[in-house]
Protein backbone atom coordinates (compact mmCIF):
# COMPACT_ATOMS: atom_id res chain seq x y z
CA UNK A 1 0.00 0.00 0.00
CA UNK A 2 1.31 3.47 -0.98
CA UNK A 3 1.93 6.21 1.36
CA UNK A 4 -1.21 8.10 -0.36
CA UNK A 5 -3.01 5.44 0.07
CA UNK A 6 -2.72 5.70 3.89
CA UNK A 7 -3.65 9.36 4.39
CA UNK A 8 -7.01 8.39 2.99
CA UNK A 9 -9.52 6.58 4.80
CA UNK A 10 -10.05 2.67 3.86
CA UNK A 11 -13.28 1.53 2.90
CA UNK A 12 -14.37 -1.96 3.18
CA UNK A 13 -17.37 -3.61 1.55
CA UNK A 14 -19.40 -6.58 3.15
CA UNK A 15 -22.18 -8.50 1.16
CA UNK A 16 -23.68 -11.75 1.49
CA UNK A 17 -22.22 -12.29 -1.93
CA UNK A 18 -18.90 -12.15 -2.81
CA UNK A 19 -20.11 -11.00 -7.12
CA UNK A 20 -22.05 -8.22 -5.28
CA UNK A 21 -19.29 -6.82 -3.03
CA UNK A 22 -16.36 -7.17 -5.98
CA UNK A 23 -18.74 -5.35 -8.07
CA UNK A 24 -19.58 -2.83 -5.23
CA UNK A 25 -15.85 -2.30 -4.76
CA UNK A 26 -15.10 -2.25 -8.57
CA UNK A 27 -17.78 0.90 -8.84
CA UNK A 28 -16.58 2.62 -5.79
CA UNK A 29 -12.61 2.17 -6.99
CA UNK A 30 -14.30 3.86 -10.34
CA UNK A 31 -14.35 6.68 -8.06
CA UNK A 32 -11.64 7.19 -5.58
CA UNK A 33 -9.19 5.93 -8.21
CA UNK A 34 -6.02 4.72 -5.99
CA UNK A 35 -6.35 6.91 -3.24
CA UNK A 36 -8.47 5.62 -0.88
CA UNK A 37 -7.76 1.89 -0.18
CA UNK A 38 -10.53 -0.74 -0.79
CA UNK A 39 -11.26 -4.02 0.40
CA UNK A 40 -14.38 -5.88 -0.14
CA UNK A 41 -15.58 -9.84 1.13
CA UNK A 42 -18.65 -11.59 0.41
CA UNK A 43 -19.67 -15.53 1.50
CA UNK A 44 -20.06 -17.67 4.24
CA UNK A 45 -17.03 -19.67 5.61
CA UNK A 46 -18.48 -22.67 3.19
CA UNK A 47 -18.22 -20.26 0.14
CA UNK A 48 -22.27 -19.70 -0.45
CA UNK A 49 -24.03 -16.81 0.44
CA UNK A 50 -23.80 -15.09 4.14
CA UNK A 51 -20.62 -13.35 5.90
CA UNK A 52 -17.69 -14.82 7.76
CA UNK A 53 -16.05 -12.60 10.71
CA UNK A 54 -12.35 -13.95 9.56
CA UNK A 55 -12.61 -12.43 5.66
CA UNK A 56 -14.22 -9.62 7.16
CA UNK A 57 -11.54 -8.85 9.57
CA UNK A 58 -8.61 -9.52 6.54
CA UNK A 59 -10.98 -6.87 4.45
CA UNK A 60 -10.51 -4.27 7.44
CA UNK A 61 -6.58 -5.68 7.38
CA UNK A 62 -5.80 -4.57 3.77
CA UNK A 63 -7.83 -1.49 3.37
CA UNK A 64 -6.35 -0.48 6.69
CA UNK A 65 -5.76 3.26 7.73
CA UNK A 66 -4.60 5.33 10.00
CA UNK A 67 -6.93 7.41 9.18
CA UNK A 68 -9.61 4.59 9.62
CA UNK A 69 -11.90 2.61 7.76
CA UNK A 70 -15.59 2.84 7.11
CA UNK A 71 -17.83 -0.40 6.43
CA UNK A 72 -20.56 -0.73 4.20
CA UNK A 73 -22.77 -4.16 4.60
CA UNK A 74 -25.66 -5.03 2.62
CA UNK A 75 -28.13 -7.02 5.02
CA UNK A 76 -28.30 -8.10 8.96
CA UNK A 77 -25.77 -11.00 9.19
CA UNK A 78 -23.00 -8.74 7.82
CA UNK A 79 -23.91 -6.20 9.56
CA UNK A 80 -23.99 -8.22 12.54
CA UNK A 81 -20.81 -9.61 11.41
CA UNK A 82 -19.45 -6.76 10.98
CA UNK A 83 -19.79 -5.85 14.76
CA UNK A 84 -18.12 -8.95 16.08
CA UNK A 85 -15.09 -8.15 13.24
CA UNK A 86 -14.74 -4.62 14.75
CA UNK A 87 -14.65 -5.92 18.43
CA UNK A 88 -11.81 -8.97 17.97
CA UNK A 89 -9.37 -5.62 16.48
CA UNK A 90 -6.89 -4.56 18.84
CA UNK A 91 -8.86 -2.19 20.81
CA UNK A 92 -6.68 0.89 19.22
CA UNK A 93 -7.59 -0.24 15.63
CA UNK A 94 -11.14 -0.96 16.88
CA UNK A 95 -11.78 2.39 17.68
CA UNK A 96 -11.20 3.97 13.84
CA UNK A 97 -13.81 1.44 12.21
CA UNK A 98 -17.68 2.70 11.68
CA UNK A 99 -20.22 0.91 9.90
CA UNK A 100 -22.06 2.94 7.83
CA UNK A 101 -25.84 3.10 8.04
CA UNK A 102 -26.15 3.11 4.16
CA UNK A 103 -27.36 1.51 1.19
CA UNK A 104 -23.88 -0.90 0.12
CA UNK A 105 -23.77 0.34 -3.50
CA UNK A 106 -24.48 3.96 -3.38
CA UNK A 107 -22.49 4.35 -0.07
CA UNK A 108 -19.45 2.44 -1.06
CA UNK A 109 -19.85 5.12 -4.11
CA UNK A 110 -20.36 7.89 -2.00
CA UNK A 111 -17.95 6.80 0.62
CA UNK A 112 -14.85 6.65 -1.95
CA UNK A 113 -15.57 9.11 -3.57
CA UNK A 114 -15.33 11.21 -0.21
CA UNK A 115 -12.24 9.28 1.39
CA UNK A 116 -10.22 9.81 -2.08
CA UNK A 117 -10.21 13.58 -1.33
CA UNK A 118 -8.90 13.29 2.25
CA UNK A 119 -12.10 13.46 4.51
CA UNK A 120 -11.85 12.02 8.09
CA UNK A 121 -13.87 9.43 8.93
CA UNK A 122 -16.67 10.93 10.06
CA UNK A 123 -16.81 13.15 7.12
CA UNK A 124 -16.61 9.54 4.87
CA UNK A 125 -19.56 7.98 7.17
CA UNK A 126 -21.56 10.94 7.11
CA UNK A 127 -21.62 11.49 3.27
CA UNK A 128 -22.37 7.85 2.79
CA UNK A 129 -25.25 7.98 4.99
CA UNK A 130 -26.63 10.86 3.52
CA UNK A 131 -28.37 7.95 1.07
CA UNK A 132 -30.02 6.31 3.93
CA UNK A 133 -33.84 6.03 3.92
CA UNK A 134 -35.58 8.51 6.44
CA UNK B 1 -21.22 -34.62 32.00
CA UNK B 2 -20.61 -31.48 30.06
CA UNK B 3 -19.39 -33.91 27.36
CA UNK B 4 -22.93 -35.60 26.85
CA UNK B 5 -24.24 -31.87 26.86
CA UNK B 6 -22.06 -30.26 24.44
CA UNK B 7 -22.64 -33.64 22.28
CA UNK B 8 -26.60 -34.06 22.45
CA UNK B 9 -27.28 -30.38 21.55
CA UNK B 10 -25.14 -30.63 18.69
CA UNK B 11 -27.14 -33.46 17.27
CA UNK B 12 -30.35 -32.35 18.35
CA UNK B 13 -29.27 -29.10 16.14
CA UNK B 14 -27.89 -31.08 13.07
CA UNK B 15 -30.87 -33.24 13.34
CA UNK B 16 -33.42 -30.25 12.64
CA UNK B 17 -31.74 -28.80 9.91
CA UNK B 18 -34.10 -29.37 7.33
CA UNK B 19 -37.04 -28.39 9.91
CA UNK B 20 -34.96 -24.83 10.84
CA UNK B 21 -34.01 -24.62 6.83
CA UNK B 22 -38.11 -24.86 5.81
CA UNK B 23 -38.73 -22.15 8.51
CA UNK B 24 -36.35 -19.80 7.43
CA UNK B 25 -37.26 -20.80 3.60
CA UNK B 26 -40.71 -19.38 4.58
CA UNK B 27 -39.59 -15.93 5.68
CA UNK B 28 -35.97 -15.47 5.70
CA UNK B 29 -33.16 -16.51 3.72
CA UNK B 30 -33.23 -20.31 4.01
CA UNK B 31 -30.08 -21.06 5.48
CA UNK B 32 -30.47 -21.33 9.56
CA UNK B 33 -30.06 -25.20 9.10
CA UNK B 34 -27.35 -25.16 7.26
CA UNK B 35 -26.08 -22.23 8.73
CA UNK B 36 -26.64 -23.75 12.49
CA UNK B 37 -25.96 -27.55 11.61
CA UNK B 38 -21.84 -26.05 9.95
CA UNK B 39 -21.40 -24.17 13.33
CA UNK B 40 -22.94 -27.04 15.33
CA UNK B 41 -20.33 -29.76 13.87
CA UNK B 42 -17.64 -27.90 14.15
CA UNK B 43 -18.35 -27.82 18.11
CA UNK B 44 -19.24 -31.85 17.47
CA UNK B 45 -16.26 -32.42 16.37
CA UNK B 46 -14.36 -30.61 18.97
CA UNK B 47 -16.41 -31.66 22.05
CA UNK B 48 -13.89 -33.72 23.75
CA UNK B 49 -11.61 -30.93 23.30
CA UNK B 50 -14.49 -28.75 24.87
CA UNK B 51 -15.72 -31.17 27.31
CA UNK B 52 -12.17 -31.34 29.29
CA UNK B 53 -12.02 -27.78 29.91
CA UNK B 54 -13.49 -26.01 32.98
CA UNK B 55 -17.25 -25.26 31.71
CA UNK B 56 -16.70 -21.60 31.47
CA UNK B 57 -13.43 -21.54 29.58
CA UNK B 58 -15.53 -24.49 27.15
CA UNK B 59 -18.72 -22.32 26.64
CA UNK B 60 -16.48 -19.16 25.85
CA UNK B 61 -14.52 -21.61 23.24
CA UNK B 62 -17.74 -22.64 21.63
CA UNK B 63 -19.39 -19.28 21.14
CA UNK B 64 -16.12 -18.22 19.50
CA UNK B 65 -16.26 -20.61 17.33
CA UNK B 66 -20.25 -20.61 16.38
CA UNK B 67 -19.38 -16.21 15.88
CA UNK B 68 -16.37 -18.11 13.40
CA UNK B 69 -18.81 -20.88 11.41
CA UNK B 70 -22.25 -20.10 11.55
CA UNK B 71 -21.70 -17.50 8.47
CA UNK B 72 -25.05 -15.71 8.98
CA UNK B 73 -26.56 -13.78 11.95
CA UNK B 74 -27.50 -16.37 13.97
CA UNK B 75 -23.23 -16.91 14.17
CA UNK B 76 -22.72 -13.51 16.32
CA UNK B 77 -26.11 -13.78 18.32
CA UNK B 78 -25.35 -17.58 19.58
CA UNK B 79 -21.94 -16.83 20.16
CA UNK B 80 -22.74 -13.62 22.51
CA UNK B 81 -24.64 -15.93 24.26
CA UNK B 82 -22.59 -18.53 25.09
CA UNK B 83 -19.64 -16.67 25.48
CA UNK B 84 -21.71 -14.61 27.58
CA UNK B 85 -22.90 -17.87 29.81
CA UNK B 86 -19.33 -18.89 29.75
CA UNK B 87 -18.12 -15.32 31.20
CA UNK B 88 -20.37 -15.64 34.04
CA UNK B 89 -19.97 -19.27 34.97
CA UNK B 90 -16.20 -19.09 34.58
CA UNK B 91 -14.46 -20.51 37.94
CA UNK B 92 -17.80 -21.14 39.62
CA UNK B 93 -17.47 -24.46 41.43
CA UNK B 94 -21.31 -24.86 42.36
CA UNK B 95 -23.50 -24.13 38.99
CA UNK B 96 -26.95 -25.18 40.37
CA UNK B 97 -30.57 -24.23 38.61
CA UNK B 98 -30.10 -20.68 39.93
CA UNK B 99 -26.84 -19.67 39.01
CA UNK B 100 -27.68 -20.77 35.66
CA UNK B 101 -30.18 -18.74 35.80
CA UNK B 102 -28.24 -15.62 36.47
CA UNK B 103 -25.86 -16.57 33.59
CA UNK B 104 -28.86 -16.72 31.55
CA UNK B 105 -29.87 -13.06 32.40
CA UNK B 106 -26.16 -11.67 31.37
CA UNK B 107 -26.49 -13.51 28.25
CA UNK B 108 -30.10 -12.70 26.96
CA UNK B 109 -29.12 -8.88 27.91
CA UNK B 110 -25.68 -9.70 25.87
CA UNK B 111 -28.39 -11.35 22.86
CA UNK B 112 -30.55 -8.30 23.30
CA UNK B 113 -27.29 -5.65 22.60
CA UNK B 114 -25.87 -7.57 19.69
CA UNK B 115 -29.35 -7.96 17.67
CA UNK B 116 -30.48 -4.57 19.12
CA UNK B 117 -33.76 -6.49 19.60
CA UNK B 118 -36.05 -7.54 22.66
CA UNK B 119 -38.26 -10.25 23.39
CA UNK B 120 -41.84 -9.18 21.62
CA UNK B 121 -40.17 -9.25 17.97
CA UNK B 122 -40.29 -12.70 16.70
CA UNK B 123 -36.49 -14.13 17.62
CA UNK B 124 -34.75 -16.42 19.23
CA UNK B 125 -35.14 -14.02 22.56
CA UNK B 126 -39.05 -15.04 22.63
CA UNK B 127 -37.65 -18.75 23.65
CA UNK B 128 -35.04 -17.21 25.98
CA UNK B 129 -36.56 -14.64 28.20
CA UNK B 130 -39.00 -17.69 29.02
CA UNK B 131 -36.42 -20.13 29.72
CA UNK B 132 -34.44 -17.50 31.64
CA UNK B 133 -37.56 -16.94 33.57
CA UNK B 134 -38.51 -20.41 34.55
CA UNK B 135 -35.10 -21.26 35.64
CA UNK B 136 -35.09 -18.08 37.91
CA UNK B 137 -38.53 -19.72 39.21
CA UNK B 138 -36.83 -23.16 39.81
CA UNK B 139 -39.29 -25.09 37.71
CA UNK B 140 -38.78 -28.28 37.06
CA UNK B 141 -36.33 -29.11 33.41
CA UNK B 142 -39.05 -30.82 31.83
CA UNK B 143 -41.28 -27.46 32.53
CA UNK B 144 -38.26 -25.11 31.26
CA UNK B 145 -38.20 -27.48 28.19
CA UNK B 146 -41.75 -27.51 27.16
CA UNK B 147 -41.90 -23.52 27.78
CA UNK B 148 -39.26 -23.43 25.50
CA UNK B 149 -41.39 -25.45 22.72
CA UNK B 150 -44.65 -23.92 23.20
CA UNK B 151 -42.32 -20.31 23.59
CA UNK B 152 -40.95 -21.09 19.77
CA UNK B 153 -44.95 -22.26 18.49
CA UNK B 154 -46.04 -18.80 20.51
CA UNK B 155 -43.83 -16.89 17.68
CA UNK B 156 -45.72 -17.67 14.88
CA UNK B 157 -48.50 -14.80 15.05
CA UNK B 158 -46.05 -12.12 15.42
CA UNK B 159 -45.20 -9.61 13.20
CA UNK B 160 -41.46 -9.93 12.84
CA UNK B 161 -39.72 -6.51 13.10
CA UNK B 162 -36.26 -7.47 13.13
CA UNK B 163 -33.68 -9.87 10.77
CA UNK B 164 -34.62 -10.26 7.29
CA UNK B 165 -38.28 -11.48 8.25
CA UNK B 166 -39.19 -8.37 8.71
CA UNK B 167 -38.98 -7.44 5.18
CA UNK B 168 -41.86 -9.52 4.87
CA UNK B 169 -43.79 -7.49 6.90
CA UNK B 170 -47.52 -8.81 7.58
CA UNK B 171 -46.69 -11.51 5.48
CA UNK B 172 -44.17 -12.84 8.41
CA UNK B 173 -47.52 -13.67 10.38
CA UNK B 174 -48.72 -17.19 10.72
CA UNK B 175 -44.96 -18.44 10.27
CA UNK B 176 -42.45 -19.78 13.53
CA UNK B 177 -39.34 -18.16 13.99
CA UNK B 178 -36.46 -20.37 12.84
CA UNK B 179 -34.29 -18.57 15.76
CA UNK B 180 -36.66 -19.39 18.25
CA UNK B 181 -36.90 -23.00 17.12
CA UNK B 182 -33.34 -23.53 16.70
CA UNK B 183 -33.38 -21.82 20.63
CA UNK B 184 -36.26 -24.11 21.97
CA UNK B 185 -34.23 -27.43 20.25
CA UNK B 186 -31.13 -26.22 21.63
CA UNK B 187 -32.79 -25.60 25.20
CA UNK B 188 -34.87 -29.35 25.37
CA UNK B 189 -31.49 -30.82 24.44
CA UNK B 190 -29.73 -29.25 27.07
CA UNK B 191 -32.22 -29.62 29.66
CA UNK B 192 -32.88 -33.75 29.06
CA UNK B 193 -29.17 -33.74 29.76
CA UNK B 194 -29.34 -31.79 32.59
CA UNK B 195 -32.14 -33.41 34.27
CA UNK B 196 -30.69 -37.18 33.68
CA UNK B 197 -27.43 -36.12 35.29
CA UNK B 198 -29.25 -34.44 38.38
Amino acid sequence: MSQAQADCVGIVIVSHSPEVARGAADMARQMAGDEAPIAWCGGDPDGGLGSDVGKIIEAIEAAWSEQGVAILVDLGGAETNSEVAIEMLDPGRAEKVRICNAPLVEGAVMAAAEASGGASLTEVVRTAEEYSPA
Amino acid sequence: MLSDLIKEVCEAVIAHEAELTALDSAIGDGDHGLNMKRGFSELLAKSDELAGQEVGAALKAAGMTLVMKVGGASGPLYGSLFMSLGKELAGKTEIDQSVIAEALAVAQAAVMARGKSQPGQKTMLDVIAPVQQKLAEGAALTDVAAAALAAAEATAPIQALKGRASFLGERSIGHVDPGARSSAVITEAACRVLERSG
